[in-house]
Parts: C-alpha cells; structure tokens; sequence
C-alpha cells in the first residue's frame, strides 16, 4: 500500500513505493504555478502600464503641433515640470526637518508612555485623504495666510521669491506646498523614526559614558548612524509629493506661467493636478497630450524612487544595520 | 591645582579644566515661567503695531522664548547645557507645529461636516437634485463598489506574489519581481488612472466605467499588498515549515496550513490597512469613472460611457462645482468629507487592532 | 589624581524594586578593586552607579551617597555629565563608533570636553592615549581606518584608549574581557596592571581567576534569591579574600560550590 503524504503509515511499504515521488501529487506544482503567474502579472502588469500610456501619448509627440489642443507637447509640459518640481522641492524642505524633528522626539525625548500616542497622532496625518487636505487647504490654511503674504510683500517684495502681486485669496505656490509638507510629514516622519530607534543602545551608552549631552549624544551616534536612513525616508517622500494631484489642485491657483515667486496666484501648475483639472472636458484631441504629461510625471517619480534606492543601497543600507568596511 | 603626575596633565588642565561637579541649574520653573513672559511680549509688541490676535503672539512668542532660554541657560549653566535645553524645546516645537494643522483640519471638517450627517445624506443621491436637500448613496455606493473589486483584484495577485516572493523565489526573477514591486508602490494614483483609462480606451475606445476604476485602484493596492504580505509571512519561522515537511506534508500543503494560518492576522490587517490607504484616492477615479449624480451600481463599461460616482470624486464635485445655493453644496461636501475621514480612521483602526490582537505567539 | 571614591549606606532602586542594599566600601585610588559574585548579584547595577549610568535606564535611581573625593555625586545640584568627565567607562561588548576613524573614536571625548584643543595637542592626545592602551605600536599606520576593522581585543583597547583620553580619574570596567579571546584577555590584564599608576581601576568581573590575578582589593556580591536586593557581603585585600575569606558565602563563592 503506497502512503500519501500526511498520512501515518499503518503498515511497511515496500521501500520502492513509498520513496518514489506522489505522481498523485499535482498540488505542488499548480500551487507553485499560481504563485509564479503572479510573480510574472506584476512584469505584465508594469510593462502594460508602460505599453499603454505610451501607446496613447504617442500621438501627443509625433502629430503637428497645430493640431493639438495645447500646441506642442514639450511646451505643453515644461511649465507643469517645473510647478512639480519646485512644490515639491519647497514641500521637502519644510517637511524634512520637522519630521527629523518629531522623529527625534518619539525615539529619543518623549517619556515611554507618550512615544506611541505621538506616533499615533502624526499617523493620522497619513489617514486624511488628499480631498479633505484640498478642502482644509482652500478653507483655513489659505485665508490665514494671506496677511503673511501682504506683509512678506509688502516689506521683503525686494526679494525675487516674495516679488509679484500678492495673492488675495492665499492660494499660492508656498501655500500648495505647505500643504503638501504636512502630508509627506507622516512618511518620512516614520521611516526616519524606525532608523534612530534602531540606533545601537550601545553606542549611545559609549557617548553618554564620554560626558555627553543627551543632544551632544545624538549629533555623536544617532544622526551619523540614521543619515542614509533619513534621505532615503526623503526621497520617499519626495516621490509622493510629486504624485500629488487633489489638493495641489484645489489650492493652487496654476496656470501655465513659469516662475519662482511664492506669494501670486499666477503660478505654475503641476503636472498632476492639471491632469485632473483638464482631463474631465478633454476630448480626444486633448486626452494625449494629458496622457502624454502623466508619461513624463512617471518617469520622473521613477527616476526620484531609483535614486533614493540607490543611495541606500550603496551605502550597505540593510536591516539590521551593517557597516560597509567591516574587515577582520 | 591638579597635583596629577600623569605626563601630559598640564595639557587636560589647560584645554578641558577640572569644572566643579555642581553646575549652575536654572530653577524648576524656569522654563514654563519665560514662555509666558515671552508670549505676554510678543503680545505687547504686536499690540503696539495694532495687530494683537493670541495666535500671533503664541508664534512669535516661540521664537522669543527659544532665545531668551538659551541666553539664561548660557550664563547660567554654560554653553552645552544651554544648547542641550534648547535642542529638547525645538524638537518639541516641531511635534507641536505637526499637531496644529491636524487639529485645525479635524476641527473643521467635523463642525462643517456635522451639519448634513443625516439620513437623507447616507440614503439618497443627487439625482434630481438641485440645492438643497439631496445625498450622497449614489457615492457611497461607488465607493464600496470599486473599492470592493480592486481588492477582489490585487488580494489574490498580492498575497500569491508574496508567497512566490517568501517561498519560491530565488535568483535574478526573484530580484526583478521584488524590485518591480517597489516601482509599483512609486506609480502617482493619477498616473495609474492614467494607464486604466488608456488600457480601457485601447480596447474599447473612449469610456468610462467602475470596472476601469478598480483596475486603476488594483494597480495602486496591489504593490501594498505584496509588501505587508511578505514581511509577515518571512516572520514565520522556518522550524514551523521543517516541521510539517518532517511530517512528510506536501510544500503547498504546508504554506496553506502552517505558514498562512500562522500570518493570517498579519495579511488581513495588511490588507484593511491597504484598503484604509486607497479609499481616499480621487484622481485615478475621476479620470477612469466620471461623475454623475444618480446611483449606479453596474461597473461594466457598458454602452462605454458609464460614469460612477466616488466618495472622493463626490466630495471634489460638489465643492468645486457648487449650483446655487452654494452652501448646500459645500455643506454636502464636508459631510462627505467627514465621512471619509471616518471611514479611513475606523479601517486603520481595525486594521492595528487585529494585527495586535490575533497575532500569534510564535517562540523564537 | 586618582581620586577615590565611597559608597555609604547605598540602596539601589529600578523604579520600585530593589536591586542592591546597603552597601558600605572605600574604593582606593590607584589600585584595581575587583566586584565578584554570580549572576544577577547587582555588582553591574553598582558599578553603573558610579557614573550616574544607572539613570539612563528607565526608574533607576539611588539612595545614599557616592563619593568622589569627597564630594557625593548624587547630591542635588550635581550635573551627571560632568561626573562622567571624571568617571569613565568600559563596556562588556566593545563599542567603537563605526562611523568614525580610530583617530576621532580617541578623540570622541576631546571632542565633546575640550573642543578648543589645537590639532596638534590632539595628535599628542590620540598617541599618548593609544600608548597607554597598548594598542599604538598596532594602529599607528592606519589611524584614519574605520574604528571597528579591528579585531575584538583590539577594538576593546581602542575603547580603553578612549576612555582614557579624556583621563578620568576613575575608570569602571564592566566584564572588559568576557566578549574576549584568551589572548586579549591577557593583554588587557596586563594593561590594567599599568592603568593602575595613574588611575583609579574598578572591574567587575564574573571570572574569579581573573579578579585574583588583577585586583588589590576584591568586594564579592551575593544575593539570596531571585527577586531578593542583592548585598555586599564581603570587602577586603583580594589576597585574603581568596585564601582566608571570612564569610561562609565567600568561601562557597570562591571554591565553586555555586554561581
């Protein structure tokens, strides 16, 4: 009698039988297959997002520009290119320190009891869906700003960045991306607090033991040992904010005017947020252009992504830390 | 003076000098007591130019405060206290510059939300609709649909390519797969809404549907999936699967009844989590299903053209696109604004709570 | 100067608990005073009291005193950094900064106590300190390699060469050699045999041989139970501790009847 897997043997089997491979057994093999096919859908999946987009973007390229809605492609995008990069560029900025900072609090300042409420609370800043952000934004952040404005206007208009007519209704490029800095907050908030709370303890006891400050401590282990770390929680975080389409487009005022200044409502739109402001009334002379611009949003993303990657990896960056250089 | 016969002791003497070990220290209530006194000057100050409000004078007395600590703290404890107690207080600072546009947004979408929480919102849509009165079911609807297929979608594919991921895979496929996976998380919603419309428009032609939104949701879920997935079925020991294969069970017999079990609470969570994380997502769904105001529960791009309405896109609509009188639709918009919030706040919530409360206790 | 130290009447806390009671002992300066004891006896938890280490971990605190030369470093208005300028470390498991260069992992303490040192009273320091750790003759070609390419005994000198660059009075070795090879342990041995002229040594150790090669005076902890505070039951000339020890628990301690 030939036993099957899982089952107690009640009785010798010739030895022939029971080693011999279950040809019964066909459950491996599709079980491996699915799980492999699904492996394989991610390739097809990613390679039909690249087919098909550029499927659709390729007339955006190749027709005459006199017969595209917004005239050349290329033209067509640049102001949005640079409204995606300098918002996200002026949201990274803001949002990077604080969230070193907060980190900093729940791993190496907050009593025990309050490091897991904090971390809760910047977690619910994830939670808030990008619409209710727009409506906050448009709402309350704006309007509150906009005396800020007059007085940088009025008092430091010298500098280029504070120059132009200051907005009324505060929907500016510095208030997008201040709005922007709060929703990368929780990202890059929590990476970089798992980095410093993997800080080895005893190194910070070595520090300590030297007489440092607890402050003079974390300049001597934690941020050297954290910085990979930290950049790499940036560039995540700088990868969302140039994806993000619904509150950039509700509380910025974007045209297509290319320009640095924070404080007017003629600013440059980014590329995302003008997708979806044109895209419910575009016809199918402006669809690829639109698709065309979210091409290149995607490379960009893309390229953002595979640069913090690279930052890390080069620099031996794994869990749990290993220093590269460790010779015996 | 140091009678210390040690070689290069003058040297210690002169650059590092034996400082008493009581420092200066600046009274308990040092610190709580020049906060005040700053504010009441930022106050002052702006009260002399005629422009008093109270959260004026908290942010410019921060500043003040941070300052005139560290002056203190200098003369009185030395420099490296000073900088040590200012450095707690700035670190606290941005914690609290984190809290106030959280608090502020919730404040406000509840106390304009709250307004039209009521049945007729959660039972009736805008079909025929004109000012006030009116829902948001239709919307509602769209969400659980949609919503619903992209995780009938990408569960599967997630959790299989996870456990391709964690059991099966080696080498460069394996390589290739986790490093697709990671492109995947970076694709912009709107981009993925993008490639669903152009998916949908090559085949089709020009439509709009709920079935091209969650393809468009699935390209966003998906990666999410895969990720929680396989970290939590890597943290089952590898003695639980020796032990089943010692027993002669087959290998996929041992990841549907040792490795799964042991991870399920981890996988559900994740995917309550994943599904807390796209709930929200606006742009993919006004690009691929459109906007319309009455119920529509049919997700197939029929006839091509159609639209379903998403909470998100609801909320989007019906602010930026008011009718008159405007403030019902502002008003509808809050409350689904709120609704959102909640949603989203009630899946992470679950989501944390069954990750915690059914993990399993593995020995390590 | 060495400077000696005192504990009176000290009763160690972890929050509510009680690990070390009541103990009483004269550390000498310039000489080795060994703690000895088996396992969990609180002779670490003393030694992290020396240096205000204990406070770092979450409830720990004293009560009693702590002298350095006569002054109690629990006192109210004591700064604890600046008790751990005088009284310097040495862990268990070395710890060089990875992220630094042997040359700035001597100079980690220069660095935070003594910024305004010219740089070349700072290369004096980092020789002399090396030196003094036996570890200069090892090292002087490469001082700009990573702290922690060195091998583990060697990684442990370079922690002793930076703790001593700061020259504390008072160096705590915590189980120096146990993460050690016999041959490290040896050499480390020697080095506090030299160590002694200059500073004032306290090593805990779990190895009885070691503590009677190495130490002038030997203090042994005991503790009853598990749960139970721990004790100083015996503080006395490491050579009569070991030969002619006057209590019975000692004499257990030292023949192995236990720990």
């Amino acid at each position: 009698m030939s036993a099957t897997r899982g089952e107690v043997v009640t009785e010798d089997p010739t030895p022939e039988q029971s080693l011999l491979v279950d040809r019964r057994n066909i459950g491996d093999p599709v079980f491996k297959g699915i799980s492999v096919g699904s492996g394989m859908l991610i390739l097809a999946i990613l390679a039909a997002v690249a087919a098909f987009l550029i499927i659709q973007a390729v007339p955006a390229f190749l027709t005459d520009a006199a017969d595209l809605k917004y005239g050349n492609t290329w033209g067509y995008v640049a102001p949005f290119l640079f409204g995606t990069i300098w918002s996200s560029f002026l949201a990274l900025l803001m949002a990077v320190p604080v969230a070193v900072g907060i980190a900093l609090y729940i791993s190496h300042f907050a009593p025990k009891q309050l490091a897991a409420p904090v971390a809760f609370i910047v977690d619910l800043l994830a939670a808030v869906p990008s619409v209710v952000f727009g409506l906050w934004g448009i709402n309350v952040l704006a309007p509150a700003l906009v005396p800020i404005y007059q007085w940088l206007g009025a008092n430091l208009g010298w500098i280029p960045l504070f120059g132009g007519k200051v907005s009324g209704t505060g929907r500016t490029m510095l208030t997008a991306a201040i709005v922007l800095a709060i929703m990368i907050l929780p990202i890059i908030t929590s990476l970089t607090r798992e980095v410093f709370l993997r800080t080895p303890g005893l190194q910070e006891e070595a520090s300590f033991a030297l007489g440092a400050t607890r402050w003079e401590m974390i300049g001597q282990v934690v941020f050297p040992f954290g910085r990979s770390g930290v950049v790499s929680a940036s560039m995540l975080g700088l990868g969302r904010a140039l994806g993000e389409t619904m509150a950039v487009a509700m509380v910025l005022s974007g045209g297509r005017n290319i320009t640095f200044q924070l404080l007017t409502s003629n600013n440059p739109n980014t590329i995302a947020s003008n997708i979806a402001l044109a895209f419910p009334e575009a016809d199918s002379h402006a669809v690829p252009q639109l698709i065309a611009t979210g091409l290149v949003l995607f490379v960009i993303t893309f390229v953002v992504n595979m640069v913090g990657r690279a930052i890390t990896s080069g620099r031996g960056f794994q869990w749990p830390f290993k220093r590269a250089g460790k010779e015996a | 003076m140091s009678t210390d016969t040690r070689p290069d002791a003058p040297l210690r003497d002169q650059y590092m000098p034996r400082e008493s070990l009581t420092a200066g220290q600046l009274p308990k209530f040092t610190d709580l007591g020049l906060l005040v006194i700053s504010i009441a000057v930022a106050a002052a100050i702006l009260a002399l130019f005629g422009s008093f409000n109270l959260v004026g004078a908290i942010v410019l007395g921060g500043p003040l405060f941070l300052i005139g600590i560290f002056a203190l703290a200098f003369n009185v404890e030395g420099q490296r206290r000073a900088v040590n107690r200012v450095a707690r207080y700035v670190i606290l600072g941005a914690f609290i510059l984190a809290l106030v546009p959280l608090v502020s947004l919730l404040w406000e979408v509840i106390s304009k939300g709250l307004p039209r929480f009521d049945w007729q919102f959660f039972t009736q849509t805008k079909r025929n609709v004109v000012g006030e009165g009116g829902g948001a079911a239709h919307a509602i609807m769209g969400t659980l649909i949609v919503t619903g297929l992209a995780t009938v979608f990408s569960v599967p594919v997630g959790l299989f390519t996870a456990i391709y991921l964690v059991e099966y895979g080696k080498g460069w496929p394996k390589t290739v797969i986790t490093f697709l996976v990671d492109v995947m998380t970076g694709i912009p919603s709107i981009v993925a809404g993008l490639f669903a419309y152009a998916l949908f428009s090559t085949v089709i032609g020009p439509s709009k549907s709920g079935l091209a939104g969650a393809v468009a949701l699935t390209v966003l879920m998906v990666p999410y999936v895969v990720r929680n997935s396989e970290e939590i079925i890597r943290l089952v020991p590898n003695s639980l699967r020796e032990a089943s294969y010692a027993l002669g069970v087959t290998r996929w017999r041992t990841i549907v009844k040792v490795v799964l079990p042991t991870s399920i609470s981890g996988i559900v969570s994740g995917v309550i989590l994943a599904i807390a994380r796209i709930i929200g997502e606006t742009a993919p769904l006004l690009v691929t299903m459109g906007f319309t105001d009455s119920m529509n529960t049919n997700a197939l791009p029929t006839g091509s053209m159609n639209p379903m309405t998403a909470l998100p896109v609801f909320v989007y609509y019906e602010y930026t696109r008011p009718g008159r009188p405007q403030q019902a639709y502002f008003d509808r918009a809050w409350t689904g604004a709120l609704v959102l919030v909640l949603i989203v706040m009630i899946l992470n919530i679950i989501g944390r709570y069954v990750a915690k409360r059914f993990a399993p206790k593995i020995n390590r | 100067m060495a400077k000696r130290m005192e504990l009176q009447d000290l009763n160690i806390y972890y929050g509510d608990f009680l690990a070390v009671q009541g103990v009483d002992m004269v550390i000498e300066p310039r000489a080795v005073t060994a703690f000895i004891g088996p396992s969990g006896c609180g002779k670490s938890t003393v030694l992290r009291s020396l240096d205000r280490m204990l406070e770092l971990t979450p409830g720990g605190r004293v009560e009693g005193k702590v002298l350095l030369d006569g002054q109690d470093i629990y006192a109210p208005n004591v700064d604890p950094v600046r008790v751990r300028q005088q009284v310097g470390m040495v862990f268990q498991q070395p710890n060089p900064f990875p992220t630094m260069s042997i040359r700035d992992n001597v100079l980690a303490g220069i660095q935070l106590n003594a910024r305004k040192m010219p740089k070349a009273h700072k290369e004096e320091v980092v020789e002399r300190s090396l030196r003094g750790a036996n570890l200069w003759n090892e090292v002087k070609d490469r001082l700009n390699s990573p702290g922690n390419g060195l091998s583990g005994g060697q990684q442990q000198r370079l922690c002793i060469a930076r703790a001593i660059a700061i020259q504390p009075e008072v160096l705590l070795m915590d189980e120096p050699c146990s993460a050690l090879d016999p041959i490290s342990t040896l050499a480390i041995e020697d080095l506090i045999q030299e160590l002694k002229e200059n500073y004032t040594v306290v090593i805990v150790t779990h190895n009885m041989q070691q503590a009677s090669r190495v130490s002038d005076k030997t203090g042994f902890f005991n503790i009853e139970s598990t749960g139970k505070p721990g004790h100083l039951i015996e503080f006395d000339a490491t050579e009569k501790i070991f030969t002619n020890p006057s209590q019975k628990d000692t004499e257990r301690y030292i023949t192995g009847q236990f720990g």
